[in-house]
């Protein structure tokens, strides 16, 4: 039942939820703003906000110095290969738990995601071995595999919730209909959750996109994507914080847009079931 | 062609024996009404003979030819869902012609039929609403016309009116009464409902804890229960049953006397008693009245007897309309 909120009421959350977002925010704002300042600038103290002597100098270092291109390239190619493979295996796996569910889907379900709670360096030593010996070190399709398989279980997950969500008389009627498992597939079920499968792909995307910890240990140039890109701006030699803002802000500008223009599909996404 | 024949068909899920050798016969062009109380395992038989759920023994016969191991849509049946469960995306076009798309018809064959059944069921001026835009009664109807446009060799009713409000599950049913004659196509329709069971069926199938309990026509179940089950549930308001020493009288364990079958007199009768809840409907009073020595009994009569809580009133059954049952609940003839 709908509760009346007083003005007051609804000026506070309204104060408290602008300033959670602005403190979340806050990080990325500064990288913009270090990224347009003089190396001089970004470490003056008391800080310098809006007024100081804005430069595009650091973007032109840093396109000078490396290619830009290069590295999104590859992001662009991991992030959207280990996604399209996620969806290929994470469809049916939820279709299936979804719909012909046993005593133990909630089981496989579960232990599926508690191989997320494993830290990932506690398998860095085998899977690097494993890179090696397969030749796959510094390679684009093993950045898409090792991805891949990170992400799957949330792609599971997250399909699953929204199948859930479809009923299965739906599906029986398609079947009455005549159609076959594919064209159930394809004619009924994916039209129906376009919605899901767009939120699971954005997630999957960002968080690939956003991955630096496979990326930096088994890249070193050629598969190298955005994050090492980043990570090369912090030298041993001291660190240069606006050159290092400006990288961060051209590798974080593509998911930021992105993310932007479909907020309102990933909310969706994310809280999905939660409430009917 | 639509005969549908079972021969002893069993399911069970896991230990649970929901439907437990089951054999009926459908003749071709026959109304079939499943009844029974919820879970008594009239949506699962429905199920099996549609072959969206697998037999553990038995076989199923359409047409003469084992349909056991079946697909759905090789079975050449029609379902309606109690969801009507139309494809959401899809304009009403679009649902009504999807069998016949997933068949492989000619555009212009889907048009016309799709025309066809979109004017049996005045449906045509919303052939391009998408399905939230309409009323609950319109979207059955589109499950209908899904249904019809394969020309099925039997339709199948999954408890189709229940998601409708009262006024309009009387309009369907009519409606669907209606179809059946047009069409002539065997039916099989489950329900919960034992008035839409009565007003539907050319035949009705009782059913409880997965067994028939009895097939018969409506007026045949009404008139001749094969057991105490079936008496109790066919029926509106319910047959009052009287045990003990009054049933002894007639060489009964158990007594049935139907609500429309007792007399009713406020000077003299069988069985006194006193008016606890009268029901006044205008056309019909259903009295509940407390018997002496007996229990509460539901007797009917006209509109316009009016007897107020309290009222001292005497029933008489008549003789002839008396059900007698045995120890078992078996119907004594």
């Amino acid at each position: 039942m709908a509760r009346a909120v007083s003005t007051r009421r609804k000026l506070t959350f309204t104060l408290i939820g602008w300033a959670v977002g602005l403190l979340v925010f806050f990080p990325v704002l500064w990288t913009i703003l270090t990224s347009f300042k003089t190396e001089l600038d970004a470490i003056a103290l008391p800080p310098k906000w809006i007024f100081f002597d804005w430069t595009l100098e650091n973007y032109a270092t840093v396109q000078e110095r490396s290619n830009y291109f290069r590295f999104m390239t590859n992001s662009i190619i991991i992030a959207l290969g280990s996604t399209a493979l996620g969806l290929i295996f994470a469809i049916p796996a939820a279709w299936a738990m979804a719909f012909s569910p046993t005593p133990r889907t909630k089981d496989v379900l579960l232990w599926m995601l508690s191989t997320k709670m494993l830290p990932a360096v506690g398998v860095l030593i085998p899977i690097y071995l494993i890179f090696r010996d397969w030749g796959l070190l510094d390679s684009r399709i093993g950045l898409v595999v090792v991805l891949f398989l990170i992400n799957l279980p949330i792609m599971v997950w997250m399909l699953y919730t929204y199948f859930k969500e479809i009923p299965g008389e739906i599906l029986e009627a398609a079947r009455m209909d005549g159609a076959s498992l594919w064209k159930e597939i394809t004619h009924v079920l994916a039209p129906m959750s376009v919605p899901g499968i767009a939120s699971t792909v954005l997630l999957s995307v960002i968080l690939a996109w956003n991955e630096a910890f496979w990326t930096l240990n088994l890249t070193t140039s050629n598969a190298a994507p955005l994050t090492t890109f980043i990570a090369s701006y912090s030298s041993p030699q001291g660190n240069f914080y606006a050159k290092l803002s400006a990288a961060s802000t051209l590798a974080i500008a593509p998911m930021l847009i992105l993310g932007w223009f479909s907020q309102k599909q990933l909310v969706r996404g994310l809280t999905f079931g939660a409430v009917k | 062609m639509g005969n549908i024949t079972l021969d002893k068909v069993s399911k069970s899920f896991g230990a649970t024996n929901v439907i437990q050798s089951v054999d009926l016969d459908i003749e071709d062009g026959e109304f079939v009404v499943f009844v029974g109380p919820s879970g008594c395992g009239k949506s699962t038989l429905l199920r099996l003979i549609a072959g969206l759920e697998d037999v553990t023994s038995g076989r199923i016969m359409i047409d003469g030819t084992d349909a056991t191991g079946l697909a759905p849509a090789k079975r050449r049946l029609s379902m309606v869902f109690q969801s009507y469960a139309l494809y959401p995306h899809m304009s009403v076009r679009q649902n009504i012609a999807f069998p016949l798309k997933m068949a492989g018809d000619d555009r212009a064959v889907i048009d016309r039929k799709v025309g066809d059944a979109a004017r049996i069921l005045n449906l045509t001026d919303y052939l391009d609403r998408k399905p939230r835009q309409l009323s609950g009664g319109q979207r059955q109807r589109v499950a209908i016309g899904r249904a019809i446009v394969r020309e099925p060799e039997a339709f199948l009713f999954d408890e189709p009116l229940s998601n409708l409000d009262a006024a309009l599950r009387v309009n369907m049913r009519l409606e669907i009464s209606e179809l059946h004659q047009q069409l002539k196509t065997t039916m099989i329709y489950v329900t919960h409902d034992q008035v839409e069971a009565m007003t539907m069926a050319d035949k009705i199938v009782v059913l409880s804890a997965g067994r028939i309990e009895q097939v018969g026509s409506p007026l045949d179940l009404y008139k001749r229960p094969a057991n105490r089950f079936v008496a109790g549930f066919i029926g509106s308001p319910k047959m009052n049953f009287v045990e003990g020493s009054e049933a002894g009288r007639y060489g009964a364990a158990v007594i049935g006397i139907r609500p429309e079958h007792l007399a009713i007199s406020t000077t003299e009768g069988a069985w006194r008693g006193t008016v606890g809840v009268s029901e006044q409907l205008g056309s019909d009073t259903f009295l509940h009245v407390h018997v002496d020595g007996i229990d509460t009994i539901t007797a009917r009569t006209g509109g316009e007897v009016v007897l107020d809580h309290g009222d001292t009133v005497f029933l008489t059954p008549q003789p002839d309309k008396i059900h007698k049952f045995d120890a078992q609940g078996m119907a004594i003839r």
